[in-house]
């Protein structure tokens, strides 16, 4: 591991840490409204002051980034998972599987992915707390995800199927779901482990771009997304410039995060 | 007088002409000429003016099309525009004007009441499905002319109108003969370029009739230029940077900061006509728990949600101040209509849990229970993308907690939450406001009548479902047929305090109406009517030095 993946590394698992102890950190909470102090800057009871409704910036921007860094992961599993399903078994199977998942593969990559958020999000039921919508946003990501990574991981699975020592154990007799599993699958992990990585940032970006809509995470609830929206309206970043730490944070995770994927597994 | 007296003499003359001079030829240049410049936020949808259906459209309608009558944007009240006198008939079915004289279209063509007649002619179209046109079909029956003489006409209505000639301050006169069509007007502006997606440029009429108390011809402004800028971020830096002369409607957010950086520039001109309110799904065959729909008819649970909600802290903290906790259905802007007995539903958490307790509900453990044990948890759904009412549906949010209520506040996309709350009634409260609604009651029928398409709680019943949705039906229906002045604000106000005890919409704020304006316009008077700094643009003038200046 080169020292640019270790400072990634440490900066992503620092993150993770302070957000899992945002509850000691924090002591307001992300939905306290000081209703006395809204937009407040900094202050020693407030270090990154207020926000329009007088709630702490601080604990927000804590709270925020434990849903963003432990909900992206969990949405990228549940695409990686569709797409291994999908792609690998489609790759596995060859011929005519192989020629419908790419095609339906293809079709699903050329719908416009935050219409059909905002279209799915919609058909959802209203009167559910912030915690399950939070679930349910990152959950649409996830199964709406897959396509991308499916592709990849069904190339990948063709080359395997047409591969020497698969040939070897299908000529030793090994069929079907063992051969999938025993001999196909762990041959895959590198792309799936790869495709896991890139999948979460993309999905924390994705649920940015539905906060910034104002249709992201459900209020009280922070996000990155809704701490983003913050900067709307925003005209000089000299006026206010605590205001842009969501910002930088983005940045700072979603660089470790590229810097985390080795140039073998993003080629892969 | 020696020489050197009268060259004296004559060298003071001379400085009293040229210092005369100068300050005329300075006066003139801050009366005359000039191209005004502001911002469009969407693109104009038509410049028919009887097609008219949005803001941009109407800003234009506004400054070109030339009225009977006008509704004065300061005062309120009716004033002559093309129309010298007009008188309404007792029953309040024909309406007769008496027109000026020698006052051509902008192309030349002269002004008589044949184009009046033509004008409500094609109005009343219902092929053409113009919503200016809605306004006056009052009964079964076209709606007909008779010329009575070139500067007088008649329109008759097949049934009464009430407020009838305060509806024509909308209805811009077209040429009958001008082969322009809709390039023939009458306002003080015409239609001279316009580049989709770009700009608009308005240019002087030279026939305008107007004249200002020295005699001399309207409008001052050479040119208007309207650019089409969705963005309010840009509007403002550009407004910043001299590029603009007026934003017309501005957010707290900016007004503020505009205050701040240039006191003098922005402009409150108090609380507008429009608000915002919170309602509760009543309609009977909406999907949505029995027990809940229960919560939603009772009074007691509506009246006790708005007394737990601070309309103070709502004005101050989402509007900075710049917003006026709501009375109801008719801001205290509205000068005649306002029901002046009313106030604003003060915030009393306590009274609201008698008002709850006396209805059945328990508190226990920090959460509110119905009769049969039911934890009361709702969802206010609102359009996303509107700061304030997310803002204001994060604090009623915590404002019901209090009171042990869970609400999940829902945004969605526009179209989604319009088909929600009009077709598939599927939601349980929503959060939404009105924008700049007519003065008269009459443009709030489509709401208030239980068989209305709008009457948002539960719309279009075959018959009143509540002896107050019965009563209110019938002092609309009378308020609509009469043209007494007088029995029609009786009628309203009684509609007020029914809205005020039921609160089948609880209102939250009246938004102030919030403007900027630059140094160099000058004659500017903002108010609360739409379009609230432009409405005299006629006498608006520029002061150049100043606007070089900034």
């Amino acid at each position: 591991m080169n020292a640019g993946r270790k400072v990634a590394c440490v900066v992503v698992l620092g993150m993770c840490a302070v957000s899992l102890a945002s509850n000691w950190i924090a002591p307001f909470g992300y939905a306290k409204q000081f209703r006395e102090a809204p937009s407040a800057p900094p202050s020693r009871e407030h270090w990154l002051g207020t926000d329009d409704v007088g709630r702490d910036r601080f604990a927000r921007i804590l709270y925020g980034t434990r849903i963003s860094l432990l909900l992206a992961p969990a949405a990228a599993l549940v695409s990686t998972v569709l797409a291994a399903l999908v792609g690998g078994l489609a790759g596995y199977l060859g011929g005519t599987w192989l020629r419908l998942a790419r095609g339906f593969t293809d079709l699903f990559l050329s719908l416009p992915w935050l219409f059909l958020l905002i279209t799915v999000r919609a058909l959802m039921p209203l009167n559910v707390s912030p915690l399950v919508s939070v679930l349910i946003t990152f959950l649409i990501l996830g199964l709406l995800g897959w396509a991308a990574s499916a592709r990849v991981l069904s190339t990948s699975a063709d080359a395997l199927r047409n591969s020497d020592f698969v040939l070897q154990a299908r000529a030793s007799g090994l069929h079907g779901s063992r051969l999938f599993f025993v001999h196909v699958l762990p041959n895959l992990k590198p792309v799936l482990y790869a495709q896991f990585w890139i999948s979460i940032p993309v999905f924390i970006l994705a649920e940015a771009n539905l906060g910034i809509l104002g249709l992201g995470v459900a209020e009280p609830l922070p996000s990155w997304g809704s701490l983003l929206r913050e900067l709307e309206g925003l005209i000089s970043f000299r006026e206010e410039p605590w205001r842009l730490v969501p910002l930088v944070l983005l940045i700072v995770v979603m660089t470790s995060f590229q810097t985390l994927l080795s140039n073998e597994e993003v080629t892969a | 007088m020696n020489m050197t007296g009268r060259r004296g003499f004559l060298q003071i003359c001379l400085c009293f002409t040229v210092l005369s001079l100068a300050l005329l030829s300075g006066s003139a240049f801050s009366q005359n000429g000039g191209e005004l410049r502001f911002c469009l936020r969407s693109e104009p949808k038509t410049f028919d003016p009887l097609l008219v259906d949005d803001d941009a459209s109407l800003s234009i309608r506004y400054l070109t099309g030339g009225v009977l009558v006008r509704v004065n944007r300061h005062t309120q009240e009716l004033e002559p525009e093309l129309a010298e006198s007009w008188k309404v008939s007792n029953d309040g079915k024909i309406i007769t004007f008496k027109l000026r004289h020698g006052i051509s279209f902008s192309d030349g063509s002269p002004f008589s009441s044949e184009d009046v007649a033509f004008t409500m002619k094609r109005l009343m179209d219902p092929a053409l499905h113009s919503s200016t046109g809605d306004a006056f079909r009052s009964g079964s029956g076209a709606v007909s002319t008779k010329i009575i003489a070139p500067d007088q006409i008649a329109i008759i209505f097949p049934a009464p109108i009430a407020g009838l000639d305060r509806l024509f301050d909308q209805v811009a006169i077209m040429s009958a003969h001008s082969p322009k069509k809709e390039g023939a007007v009458l306002g003080p502006f015409m239609v001279a370029e316009y580049k989709a997606g770009s700009s608009v440029l308005l240019q002087r009429n030279p026939n305008y009739w107007k004249k200002d108390s020295q005699g001399r011809r309207l409008p001052y402004l050479d040119s208007i230029r309207l650019d089409i800028q969705a963005n309010r971020d840009v509007e403002m830096l550009r407004f910043k940077r001299g590029e603009l002369d007026l934003i017309n409607v501005l957010d707290s957010d900016y007004f503020d900061r505009l205050a701040a950086s240039s006191p003098g520039l922005a402009h409150d001109a108090g609380a507008s006509l429009d608000s915002d309110f919170i309602w509760f799904n009543q309609v009977a065959t909406a999907p949505i728990p029995e027990y809940k729909r229960a919560w939603f008819r009772s009074t007691n649970f509506r009246r006790a949600v708005s007394q737990a909600i601070n309309r103070d802290d709502l004005s101050r903290v989402v509007f900075n101040g710049h917003a006026q906790p709501a009375v109801g259905p008719v801001s205290p802007a509205n000068k005649f209509w306002f029901n002046s007995k009313l106030k604003a539903e003060p915030y009393r958490p306590a009274a609201a849990l008698q008002r709850l307790q006396a209805d059945g509900f328990r508190l226990q453990n920090g959460a509110l229970f119905d009769k049969a044990a039911n934890a009361v948890e709702f969802s206010i759904a609102t359009n996303a993308g509107s700061k304030a009412r997310e803002r204001m549906a994060v604090m009623v949010q915590e404002d019901l907690g209090k009171l042990g209520i869970k609400v999940n506040v829902v945004t969605l996309d526009f179209p989604s939450l319009i088909e929600r709350i009009s077709q598939k009634f599927n939601y349980e409260a929503a959060m939404l406001g009105f924008r700049n609604v007519d003065l008269d009651p009459n443009g709030q029928m489509n709401i208030w009548l239980s068989s209305a398409e709008d009457h948002a709680w539960n719309p279009q019943q075959k018959a009143p479902a509540t002896a107050w949705e019965a009563e209110i039906d019938g002092l609309m229906r009378a308020q609509a047929s009469s043209a007494d002045s007088k029995k029609r604000k009786e009628s309203f106000d009684r509609v007020q305090e029914i809205v005020f005890e039921q609160a089948p919409f609880i209102y939250l704020v009246n938004q102030n109406a919030l403007s900027a304006i630059s140094a160099a316009v000058e004659g500017a008077n903002p108010g609360i009517l739409s379009p609230q700094t432009f409405w005299n643009a006629d006498r608006l003038t520029l002061n150049a030095t100043t606007r070089a200046s900034r």
